[in-house]
């Protein structure tokens, strides 16, 4: 911080002088600057001894005490008070300060004898410095240097402030101060006085050592004093260096507040918000790191460049980058990542990005994959035994039932409602169940499948529109009721998406060669078509002109809920029985009418319009370029569902909530109306419940009866005593 | 957004799966630096961008120094195409993408009148909705009613949707804008983004408007409160209740908030960083159905 100041010459100074050309200035940390009203004696600059260091700086002490209001008047008694504690701490070296201006008739502190310090202080210097604005806190000078020169201007405006906290002052360098002869002449300093006497603290000393003391203290909620948190507040402004400080004050006052209370953690402590972010981060990292399978590197590069079932979705995310379409880079690398690792972890054939699902609490990535030929879906299997075994329960607990009405004397008629037959599902890799679906939360947390979709699920699903919350498990409550939980309805949305808006160039796909087999299908059309080959690519502006240039490779939903349409009454019988009566009730049942859907590889032009508005949006991804920009194309029917085309390479994804786009209002469906009771025949009749009048009466005329029996009975026992007393 | 810090505020929040396409993003970064030179804003915000079915609407936003003023409002059109085969005289061509519009402010009026137009935005400022309203004329001693085929602005409705998202929905995390006691709002160059506790927590975001609620809270709440930090409504007291999905994402290092009742406003935040903004992207309409799908 520079050389300690060379001895100043004395410069004696009016007081008047200095106090008007004193500039207001920044308070320096130095709080307990006494506050001495300036038409008072001197105004003590205090000495604050932990912030002494070699003395360059020198305090604002009379502007800021001009401007500080609140405070006691300081005397330079206290200051007198204070330095002893402080010297104490320096071991003595320290100074008190100078005295600032004081008239000349005043006697300089005894203190000063100590160091020789100089009683006056430079008032010149301080002015100077302070005109020159230089906003560097003003430290306890030795009062032994008046500076007059602009010279030794540059020690002075030191910057202390590096350190400005309670450091222990480096013992000063070598002021020259115990040889007061040398730093004072006479004339000023002649009434000096070096005398050992301690002399009594002056009001104004007394007065600075007790702002300072109260300054000082804490209160037994806070150990933080104000004193050191306005020398914090201080330290921390002027090593920041923010622009226009006094805009920002408050903020500061509490940013520094809250750190002393809040200070940074050792570092071998972990910090315990971050643990969860840590672990994620974590788990993240597996997924780059490189299965270590053998320690053949070079044979393993060679395997997987050869052929992966891992799409390139960094190129399809680049795509979807110029429709605006996507989420960002590296999202896309590390879902890129966590496909390769489901690759390595089931048996896959193919493997698509499907998209994302937003949700509640968290959202879902789905994965659109194709299993090789003949892996058998164990998991399947469970579900359907579990399914049997449902079923076989409930034949039994009508047999019981119907024991149970046996023994009854009333006979319970049974009710005519029959569930409606149950549509069943299609079979894996048909139709909706075409492909299998894996959804996971984030990438690197682990893969789950979704189950097949049946029929009902997705008549349901078409009835309701919930949120998902996330949670694969959670149930669905809504009205009519679900079948099943967030799981299955997640698997339906995803059908009915997949079905409505996966498109292609017209021409990429086409049919396969066999013909012949509508008839058997029953009408239903096609359900299989295959690259091809000769597939030229359609020019961007074709593909964004006409809608009749894209076409449905997926298959179209029946109301039924199937792509097949199965008639239910024809399972009917090959379920178990039940009963004659019920077989006649089936035949009263209306014939279900085929459904028939678009078939396959339908244009888009032909989608039906969602109110006069055509359910798809196209557009070139950049305008400005149209040479190289990509056909883009939007869905209107499901909102976040976006195809891209471009030369002989196209995509599809989905990023949304899930749910359709409708432009009335959702009405959720009423209740069913009530049933109707059983009408009366002679079987079943109601009959009102007796009145409490007729219980009574009731019970009277037993209680009559009974009488009545007992005195029979008393009498034949009397007769039958007489009898035998006879 | 910030404007200043718009590619990474559309990283942060590309998790909803909307952004924009590079073209874009270069032609707005420069675009609403003229913007804010020749408008004299203190901050442009890039508010989102609302589909339509043949054109989008780019708007932005900008602020004076007060933050809390109102707001003024920018569009642009995108690019549209042709309408093509539905009617080949009608070509809707494209504007020169860098220039910006003004937008009038909103009144009660407009977003009265504009409630009765629902569907997609088209994507003409031009096109004009028919809403045939059942008025009552009165003539003389008679009244009767009459049908009257009311022509609404695509513009008004424009100017109505957003003003009605704002109020809504807009956000901003609690810390980041401080008031002074002389009255105006300003950004708070000490924010350091709240620490991860807090962000996972509702009542740390305010809606970006006048407060409202605020005069309704108890004393004993009121206390509670800073006056110079906490001068908007929290989004914790938001009707209907489970309206905002708060989500972490990125392996917990970026909060994103969506908003259910406008699907397409996402807000996000890097805790304990400075980075925070909402933008939206979406078809314009409210989800009335929320209530049924929570």
């Amino acid at each position: 911080m520079g050389d300690p100041p060379p001895d100043p010459e004395p410069h004696p100074q009016q007081p008047s002088s200095r106090r008007s050309s004193q500039v207001p200035q920044r308070r320096s940390r130095e709080l307990s600057l006494p506050q001495t009203s300036i038409s008072e004696e001197v105004p003590q600059t205090p000495f604050d001894g932990p912030a002494m260091q070699s003395s360059q700086g020198i305090l604002a002490s009379q502007t800021n005490l001009q401007d500080w209001s609140s405070g006691p008047p300081l005397t330079a008694q206290e200051n007198l008070a204070m330095f002893p504690t402080e010297e104490a701490q320096l071991g003595g070296v320290e100074y008190p300060s100078l005295n600032m201006g004081f008239p000349s008739e005043l006697q300089p502190q005894p203190y000063l004898e100590e160091g020789g310090m100089q009683a006056a202080r430079n008032v010149s210097l301080m002015l100077q410095q302070l005109q020159q604005g230089q906003g560097s806190l003003f430290q306890q000078l030795d009062s032994a240097y008046l500076e007059t020169q602009p010279d030794y201007l540059g020690q002075f405006n030191m910057y202390q402030g590096e350190d400005l906290q309670f450091d222990q002052g480096v013992p000063h360098g070598p002021y020259v101060r115990d040889d007061p002869t040398l730093q004072y002449s006479p004339s000023e300093l002649g009434f000096m006085p070096f005398s050992a006497e301690v002399p009594e603290p002056e009001p104004r000393e007394l007065a600075v050592q007790n702002a300072k003391a109260y300054l000082l203290q804490t209160s037994a909620g806070c150990s933080l004093s104000l004193y050191e948190h306005l020398v914090n507040l201080l330290t921390k402004i002027l090593n920041q260096r923010p622009e226009d400080p006094l805009s920002i004050l408050e903020s500061l006052n509490r940013t520094t507040q809250w750190e002393w209370f809040h200070p940074k953690l050792d570092t071998m402590r972990d910090d315990p918000e971050m643990e969860h972010t840590y672990e994620m981060a974590e788990r993240q990292k597996g997924l780059f790191l490189r299965s270590s399978a053998g320690g053949e590197g070079e044979q393993e590069m060679e395997e997987e460049v050869a052929e992966t079932a891992v799409p390139n979705i960094m190129e399809t995310a680049f795509y979807f980058e110029q429709a605006g379409v996507g989420l960002s880079s590296d999202e896309s690398f590390r879902i890129f990542m966590a496909l390769k690792q489901l690759v390595e972890q089931q048996p896959i054939h193919t493997c698509r990005f499907w998209g994302k699902i937003l949700g509640l609490s968290r959202s879902y990535l789905v994965a659109e994959v194709e299993f090789r030929e003949g892996e058998e879906e164990g998991e399947e299997e469970e579900v359907e035994e579990m399914m049997e075994g449902g079923e076989g329960l409930d034949p039994h607990d009508e047999e019981e039932g119907e024991e149970d009405e046996e023994k009854v004397t009333d006979v319970i008629p049974k009710p005519m409602w029959r569930p409606p037959p149950i549509v069943p599902k299609e079979e894996s890799r048909s139709g909706t169940n075409k492909y299998l679906y894996f959804v996971c939360n984030e990438p690197g947390r682990p893969w789950t499948r979704l189950p097949h979709v049946t029929p009902l699920q997705i008549v349901q699903a078409r009835k309701i529109k919930k949120f998902f919350t996330g949670y694969l498990d959670a149930p669905i409550i809504s009205f009519p009721p679900f079948p099943g939980n967030e799981a299955n309805y997640l698997r339906a949305q995803i059908a009915r998406i997949s079905a409505a808006t996966h498109i292609s160039p017209l021409g990429f796909y086409q049919f396969s060669e066999e013909e012949g087999d509508e008839e058997e299908e029953g009408g239903s059309g096609r359900d299989s078509y295959e690259e091809n080959p000769d597939f030229e690519g359609i020019p961007v502006l074709e593909l964004v002109d006409s809608m009749a240039n894209w076409v449905h490779h997926t298959q179209h939903i029946l109301p039924q809920g199937r792509c097949t349409w199965v008639n239910p009454l024809q399972k009917l019988e090959e379920e178990e029985e039940l009963g004659e009566e019920e077989e006649k009730a089936d035949e009263g049942m209306e014939e279900m009418e085929q459904e028939v859907g678009p078939p396959l590889l339908t244009p888009l032009s032909e989608d039906a319009e969602i109110m006069h508005v055509s359910p798809w949006t196209a557009r070139l991804s950049c305008s400005l370029c149209p040479q190289y920009s990509v056909a883009v194309v939007r869905s209107n029917l499901w909102p976040g569902a976006y195809a891209y085309a471009s030369g002989k390479k196209f995509e599809n994804i989905y990023i949304g909530w899930g749910h359709k786009y409708s432009p009335e209002n959702f009405n959720p469906p009423l209740p069913a109306p009530i049933q109707h009771e059983y009408p009366s025949s002679p079987d079943v009749m109601e009959m009102s419940d007796p009145t409490v009048e007729e219980e009574q009466a009731l019970k009277a005329a037993q209680e009559q009866a009974l009488a009545a029996a007992e005195e029979e009975e008393e009498d034949e026992e009397e007769d039958e005593d007489e009898d035998l007393d006879d | 957004m910030d404007a200043e810090s718009l590619l990474l505020s559309l990283e942060l929040a590309s998790g909803s799966g909307q952004g924009l396409s590079p073209d874009r993003r270069a032609s707005l970064l420069t675009s609403l630096m003229l913007v804010k030179r020749d408008y004299r804003y203190d901050r442009v915000l890039f508010w989102g961008r609302i589909l339509g079915l043949v054109a989008d609407y780019y708007i932005a936003q900008g602020l004076s120094e007060d933050q809390l003023a109102p707001r003024k409002t920018l569009y642009r059109r995108g690019r549209g195409r042709k309408l093509g085969n539905q009617d080949p005289g009608d070509v809707v061509g494209s504007l020169n993408c860098m220039e910006w519009s003004l937008l009038p402010p909103a009144t009660e009026e407009m977003v009265v009148q504009t409630s009765v137009v629902k569907g997609r935005f088209m994507g003409d400022p031009s096109h004009e909705y028919e809403h045939t309203e059942l008025q009552k004329m009165s003539e003389g001693e008679k009244v009767f009613e009459e049908e009257v085929v009311v022509q609404i602005k695509e513009e008004t409705r424009l100017v109505s949707v957003i003003d009605q998202i704002d109020k809504a929905v807009a956000v901003i995390p609690r810390g980041a804008l401080f008031k002074t006691p002389f009255g105006p709002i300003h950004v708070n160059r000490t924010f350091e983004g709240l620490s991860l506790s807090e962000a996972k927590k509702l009542s740390s975001y305010f809606h970006f408007r006048e407060p409202v609620e605020l005069k309704n809270k108890t004393l004993l709440e009121k206390a509670d409160l800073d006056p110079s930090l906490d001068f908007m409504d929290p989004l914790e007291h938001d009707i209907p209740k489970g309206s905002w999905s708060i989500q972490m994402e990125r392996g917990n290092a970026l909060v994103v908030l969506r908003s259910l009742l406008w699907p397409g406003l996402t807000f996000f935040h890097a805790p304990r960083t400075k980075n925070y903004g909402y933008i939206y992207v979406g078809t314009g309409e409210k989800n009335i159905d929320l209530p049924f799908m929570l």
